[in-house]
């Protein structure tokens, strides 16, 4: 048994009677790093209190229910969230429902989903609820049989006594449980009792998802609802003039409504203003930088060169050791801008009722949206509610809130309720990018191959810091020297699953394989040397990753995967840590006939405890799918401030055909569970590009790798077994 | 703007809208038949799949026009309880990410089984083929469809 530090009553538990003589009990979810706990009223709990952003209740008949305040867009925390809490209470899964609350109107400190964070932030918390929950109905049934507590057994939501023979249900317990205090102190479970967690449990949402429910935000409809479809300006322009008069005359066409650098078709279907949006005559000025492809190449040369680099960390003296080593590596990367390309397309419902606003659908970040219409209205953050609704996928443009904001302007100019709709066009040409970067490596090794120089100058348009300087191999270099210089474009971006590593770890990962050759060493030793290195004499300060655990993984790939042994087999190695998370992988490439056919990725994933293995897997294969895809394809040019490729025509998305078998391992290391939505996304790109190389010597420096010229006589083929 | 009496999951609706209105918006916005998803609008990516006469067929780009009175089966009438051999296979394998694609992708593997009732392997790659996965489920939408075919 695991006991834990003794917590506040203030801390985050408050348990009180619900009207139908359950038991309720208050829990705050999201909880960064300092929990504000209040002790309420029991009135407050129930009347959706503030403080609380979630709430387990047991009913009379001993139904479990949960409510989850977090977006779901796919990660499945739907699922494993509850999973926790159902573990540490000694549910019967079961007769565990779980319910998607909406957003209050404060003081909510983390109801987003971004940054593979939310397990990581609510493990302890969902813990202690059900543990909570747990000791007052434990206490409850000891009072009733008086009986020692102590020898109280709970099994699947029975609550028995071995001495006297009794039992009974959760319910039976819930009304006098209701009236006890919260402990100070919780005795969570050794993690080797756990029954529920590290089970594969199903998707709880599955029965109205093959059915067809209305569960997204584009299914939602209302009785007067208006629609709404908005041509945005170009990158870098503004309007000039209007001519609706085409569009006005579409039947079905309610108004046309334009608002900064947008204009909008409203009426009382879909289907006549995708019509009418078409229609519309927009001149355009400029208003800033009209940027296309060739000024973005332009600029990213002059930076690399000429640019005044923001220093993101500086061990030893880079260019000494680089101008005395005895052989140098450098090589430069890119990838493009490349778009989110979530199924279900960007869509909002607004009804702005004078100083009073509703929202309703997907957002990654509801207290965003609500703040983005605060602002926008300059009404009070109480005055709004939001109503979160499933999400067909968010890769991070759900935490964007322009779409909110658009359907609140347009709700606003009709005095009506009103949902906007982005068609795909919208989604591809309507900007929050994953920037486009460029990366430049340089590497001093010495006369016995030992990398003792390492420097990385990124350039990013929009990007912030495009480097992540406390990552490996920072740590195992004496002389390290990493830079980042950021160009103002005009070209919007956002978080993109996996911000920055999705490239940086394909860029520098390939690039170690290329320092690997120079020095002669096999690829997965010399990252293991490197490893060694910043274990024993680690260089410089902070170092984001843990040794131990990166070791641990790259050596149970190189296994898994039977690094080396076939000489048929082509492979390419990768590992990156990002997200709180470890992942290597290996890409299997044979030749046949000459063609090099990619067979398999194998995977190692460190994320601490699996909650729930079936879900992880997901996360771990969609990770990778994701990331091939898009190194593969993925690519946004641009003209004139406009992206060329405006659809799933031109904007290629992987398909069934082109995904190779994936072999997934996760390491029990003991540790608390992290994040998984992103970080088995990093390694993919650099795995396949480095076996590419492995199979043919061609070395793949830019994505998409369909598009660049070393890959034009390539004929990648993929086969699953 | 044009009265069309089609027949929708084995029951009649009559709507009142332009030749040119794509069966997808018809089903959604008309009758609220939701279930048919709209993602790319110009059969690219298989979110609108639904039967017309038994054929997997992109919703988006079927003018409501063109379809007569041939039999429309959507997600929504597959089942009433969601337990068509196919949605059990794909509950059982626990397919969905974030679901959105899945209906299209439901609805295509319903129109495979029913024309080849034992695909190999890459029978189900090529149907399947049609229909876009952002969250990168094709191992399980594969697998659930293997399993369909075994146990329907």
């Amino acid at each position: 048994m695991t006991t834990l530090t003794k917590a506040s009553r203030r801390d985050f538990l408050k348990i009180a009677g619900s009207s139908v003589g359950g038991l309720v009990i208050g829990f705050s979810w999201f909880s960064c790093d300092s929990p504000k706990m209040e002790v309420l009223s029991t009135e407050e709990i129930l009347s959706q209190a503030k403080s609380f952003n979630s709430y387990l209740s047991i009913s009379p008949s001993g139904d479990v229910v949960i409510y989850s305040p977090n977006p779901e867009l796919g990660q499945n925390i739907k699922t494993s969230f509850p999973m926790v809490v159902a573990e540490e209470l000694d549910a019967d899964w079961e007769k565990v429902r779980v319910l998607q609350a909406n957003l209050d109107t404060e003081k909510y400190d983390r109801q987003l989903t971004g940054g593979s964070g939310a397990m990581p932030h609510s493990w302890e918390r969902l813990r202690k609820a059900g543990a909570t929950a747990k000791f007052v109905l434990v206490a409850a049934a000891a009072k009733a049989w008086n009986v020692n507590a102590s020898e109280i057994t709970v099994e699947k939501g029975i609550i028995s006594h071995k001495g006297s023979g009794k039992s009974g249900h959760f319910g039976e317990f819930v009304a006098e449980a209701a009236t006890m205090t919260a402990p100070e102190e919780v005795t969570l479970k050794d993690k080797k009792d756990f029954k529920i967690i590290g089970t594969s449990v199903k998707n709880v949402d599955s029965k109205e998802m093959y059915t067809g429910k209305p569960m997204y935000g584009l299914d939602f409809y209302r009785e007067g609802m208006l629609h709404a479809m908005i041509q945005r300006a170009p990158f870098g322009m503004k309007i000039k003039a209007v001519d609706d008069s085409a569009a006005r005359g579409v039947s079905g066409v309610k108004d046309v409504v334009t608002f900064g650098t947008s204009v909008a078709v409203v009426g009382e279907s879909t289907w006549p203003l995708l019509k009418a949006k078409k229609l519309l005559r927009i001149d355009y000025e400029p208003d800033g930088a009209v940027e296309s492809t060739a000024d973005h190449d332009r600029i990213f040369a002059d930076l690399m060169l000429n640019g005044k680099p923001d220093v993101k960390r500086k061990d030893g003296n880079f260019d000494a050791a680089f101008k005395g080593a005895a052989q140098v590596v450098t090589a430069e990367y890119q990838c493009p801008f490349i778009a989110h390309s979530p199924m279900e397309p960007e869509n909002f419902f607004a009804h702005v009722k004078g100083d009073k606003v509703e929202l309703i659908g997907p957002t990654q970040t509801p207290d965003r949206a609500r703040q983005a219409t605060a602002q926008l209205l300059g009404i009070p953050l109480e005055n709004i509610t939001v109503e979160i609704t499933r999400l067909g996928g968010g890769f991070g443009r759900r935490l964007r809130a322009d779409y909110v904001e658009e359907a609140v302007e347009v709700s606003r100019a009709m005095n009506a309720p009103v949902k906007v709709t982005w068609s795909r066009e919208d989604e591809l040409t309507g900007g929050a990018y994953r920037p486009a970067v460029r990366y430049r490596f340089e590497a001093g090794l010495d006369a016995s191959g030992n990398m003792i120089a390492y420097k990385l100058r990124g350039v990013g348009m929009n990007a912030g810091n495009c480097t992540r300087e406390n990552n490996f191999p920072s740590g195992a270099v004496a002389n390290v020297l990493i830079e980042s210089i950021e160009h103002k474009s005009s070209i919007t971006t956002n978080a993109w699953r996996a911000p920055i590593t999705n490239f940086l770890a394909y860029a520098e990962q390939s690039f170690l394989d290329e320092v690997a050759l120079a020095a002669g060493k096999d690829p997965v030793q010399f990252r293991l040397d490197l490893l060694q290195q910043a274990k024993t004499s680690p260089v410089g300060g902070e170092l984001g990753y843990d040794v131990d655990r990166m070791i641990g993984v790259v050596k149970a790939a190189a296994e898994k995967s039977n690094w080396g042994k076939d000489p048929n087999v082509k492979q390419g190695f990768s590992v990156y840590y990002s997200h709180r998370s470890y992942v290597a992988q290996v890409a299997d490439i044979a030749m046949e006939g000459g063609t090099p056919v990619l067979k398999k990725v194998t995977a190692v994933t460190d994320c601490g405890m699996v909650v729930n293995p079936i879900g992880a897997n997901h996360q771990v294969r969609g990770g990778i799918v994701d990331g091939m895809g898009h190194a593969m394809y993925g690519n946004l040019t641009f003209e004139n401030g406009v992206p060329k490729q405006k659809n799933f025509d031109s904007y290629r998305l992987i398909r069934m055909k082109e995904v190779p078998e994936i072999d997934t391992h996760f390491l029990d290391t003991g540790f608390d569970p992290t994040g998984l939505g992103e970080p088995a996304l990093p390694p993919t790109g650099g795995a396949i590009a480095n076996a590419i190389f492995s199979a043919t010597g061609r070395r793949l420096r830019s994505q998409p790798f369909i598009e660049q010229k070393e890959f034009s006589d390539i004929k990648l083929e993929i086969r699953r077994a | 703007m044009a009265n069309y009496n089609l027949k929708i999951n084995g029951k009649s609706h009559t709507v009142d809208v332009d030749d040119d209105t794509p069966l997808l918006w018809v089903l959604r916005d008309n009758l609220g038949l939701v279930g048919t998803k709209f993602s790319c609008g110009i059969a690219q990516c298989g979110a609108c799949t639904v039967h017309i006469n038994g054929n997997a067929t992109f919703s988006c780009l079927t003018p409501v026009s063109s379809i007569g009175n041939a039999e429309v089966l959507t997600i929504e009438g597959l089942s009433e309880e969601g337990d068509h051999p196919v949605q059990k296979a794909w509950a059982e394998v626990d397919v969905a990410q974030c679901g959105y694609c899945q209906a299209g992708q439901i609805m295509t593997a319903v129109a495979l089984l029913k024309s080849n009732p034992n695909p190999n392997m890459e029978e189900i790659d090529n149907a399947m083929n049609r229909n876009i996965c952002r969250c990168g489920t094709y191992h399980k939408i594969r697998e659930a469809v293997a399993l369909a075919a075994k146990t329907k």
